[in-house]
């Protein structure tokens, strides 16, 4: 308990004091009246945090006997997730102030999400793993919810509620069992625990759990149930940061868990997340083809983008860990980009998701419609734009360590999921007339659009020399 | 005498129950939440029969935080269901249908 352990630790806590000394300061004083400077202050702490990791991070800290750990793995996500959380924030605020939805306890909400995707990055024991993924949980059962007034937005929040209580369950079950076999909830002891020569059946069974309590987590299937209906229900900007920051955090936690826990034993969990892999990424593709609504679609588009990340990660080799973090961020940029688009899509006011709205936008948005084509062609991985070097990486990670079937079933499932992406833009360029969408779109959102878009072209130079974080990253995880 | 094994069978067995009672029940949103306590009451004894057998307080300490958190989860829960119940003027499960597909 030093100060040394607390100067590793000071992302997180001045986050959290920050989230707590905030919302007093909100109860006592204007209440929502205070909300946009709250939301603002909130993405610019974001922001400054992440520049602080950047900057500040140097070789690889533990704190606390190993409780926490700090190294270029948890950096590269720390910073993923902040970035992306601020860009969330950013883009919400049009949408909520719009519709009276701006209350203050949101970028708390998020603020205190972010606290917990943080600690879970880091976490160097179960115990530290269980209390970041449910600071997590927790504070998104709550937004899920955020529009009380709404049947949509709270049966949305109670099954996710009910199902990611589930997870939890199957999780701690897991985390149980591990301790019971393997004597100790440190990753550094489990590794030693977890070897292939001598495995006992117990730590296996402890492993299974641990991993399907995740894969609830990444909405892997077939743990994904909650996540169309959770797309779906909740506020847009909600979905929009359910779709980023969680997914980047419930993935490193998960390559964290297998790697530095269980790296003894890379073949048992291997084949288990190539299944999730191979299942995720079908499911997302062919389910996707009958939904009408947006948001839904997008829910199975990032199953389907999931079980591409899953596939860097079932290689079990460094390289694998380098692609799937390459992956994580160029998804979760691409994420960013469609859902201001989404959050911007209304007729008279109201919020529209069908997908046939968008008829005929090309003629009256050319340029907006352009970026959104840009992004679809991204997301489907079309080659020349950088969501096509996200895929290539993955596969050929998976070909590197021998898996080429995983890699075939990505490329026959990437083919599929085409097909729904190029709907969207057919309706956009070729579709029938049907009445206008609005015009307008908050400055916020335009920018983010346009940036996405402009990243997904221009990234494909060198990917803004991401690779070289990445790889330093992987390196940390896995020896 | 009442050995490791033991512990484990009934803690296996409320875990199955719970798994089952999320799964099988279709009549209260309360049984649900029943359900997920007894998920984390089988861990919590999990935890403790470990912990008593390996003379290792660390199993102990991770019971008091799965209890903390399920109570804090557990208000969250019910909070969820209060609003849930004021739009729909009801809690049963196969009532939560809004979205499908």
């Amino acid at each position: 308990m030093t100060s040394a352990d607390f100067n590793i630790l000071l992302p997180e806590i001045v986050l959290a004091v920050f989230a707590m000394a905030a919302l007093m300061f909100a109860v006592y004083t204007g209440k929502d009246r205070t909300a946009p400077a709250i939301l603002w202050a909130t993405a610019a702490i974001f922001l400054v945090l992440a520049l602080f990791i950047g900057i500040n991070g140097d070789g690889a800290q533990a704190a606390f006997g190993g409780l926490f750990v700090d190294d270029a793995f948890s950096r590269f996500a720390k910073i993923l997730i902040l970035v992306s959380a601020a860009a969330v924030l950013v883009m919400s605020h049009d949408y909520m102030a719009k519709r009276d939805l701006l209350r203050f306890e949101y970028p708390l909400l998020v603020a205190l999400a972010a606290v917990g995707m943080m600690v879970m990055v880091s976490a160097g024991d179960l115990l530290v793993l269980y209390m970041g993924l449910e600071l997590q949980s927790l504070s998104l059962y709550v937004v899920a919810s955020l529009r009380r007034d709404s049947a949509k937005s709270t049966e949305a929040g109670l099954k996710y509620f009910v199902l990611g209580a589930l997870s939890s369950g199957l999780l701690l079950y897991g985390a149980s069992l591990t301790y019971g076999y393997a004597g100790t909830t440190e990753f550094a002891g489990i590794i030693g625990a977890a070897t292939a020569e001598d495995l006992p059946l117990g730590l296996l069974f402890g492993l299974v759990f641990l991993v399907s309590g995740l894969a609830f987590k990444v909405s892997a299937v077939p743990f994904h149930m909650w996540t169309p209906d959770v797309y779906e229900g909740a506020p847009t900007p909600i979905t929009a940061f359910f779709a980023t920051a969680p997914k980047v955090a419930a993935m490193a936690l998960f390559a964290r868990l297998v790697h530095d826990a269980f790296g003894g034993i890379t073949a048992e969990w291997g084949q288990i997340v190539a299944f999730l892999s191979v299942a995720s990424m079908f499911l997302g593709a062919v389910a996707a083809i009958g939904q009408r609504d947006i948001k839904r679609l997008m829910a199975y588009s990032s199953i389907n983008h999931m079980g591409f990340a899953l596939m860097g990660l079932a290689a079990g080799t460094a390289f694998g860990v380098q692609a799937m973090l390459v992956y994580m961020a160029i998804y979760v940029t691409m994420n960013v980009g469609t859902f201001a688009f989404i959050l911007s899509m209304s007729r008279d006011g109201r919020v529209v998701t069908d997908i046939r709205a968008l008829n005929q936008y090309s003629k009256r948005e050319p340029l907006k419609a352009l970026a959104v084509l840009v992004l679809m062609f991204s997301l489907a991985g079309v080659p020349p734009l950088v969501g096509f070097f996200g895929k290539f990486y993955v596969l050929r990670a998976a070909v590197d360590a021998d898996m080429a079937w995983l890699a075939v079933a990505g490329v026959i499932a990437s083919v599929i999921a085409l097909f729904y992406y190029l709907r969207i833009v057919y309706y956009m360029y070729f579709g029938e007339e049907t009445e206008a969408l609005d015009s307008g779109m908050a400055p916020t959102q335009w920018a983010l659009l346009m940036v996405a878009a402009a990243v997904m072209v221009l990234g494909v130079v060198n990917l803004f020399g991401i690779e070289g974080p990445a790889a330093a990253a992987a390196s940390a995880l896995v020896d | 005498m009442v050995g490791l094994e033991h512990y484990l069978a009934v803690a296996a067995a409320l875990f199955v129950i719970g798994i089952f009672g999320i799964f099988l029940n279709r009549k209260n949103v309360i049984i649900l939440l029943m359900s997920i306590e007894l998920i984390l009451l089988a861990v919590n004894i999990n935890f403790v029969a470990f912990s008593a057998y390996l003379g290792d307080l660390v199993g102990q300490v991770f019971t008091l935080f799965v209890l903390t958190v399920a109570a804090a989860e557990a208000a969250i829960g019910l909070a969820i269901l209060v609003c849930f119940f004021r739009n729909r003027g009801t809690i049963d499960v196969e009532d939560i249908n809004v979205m499908k597909g």
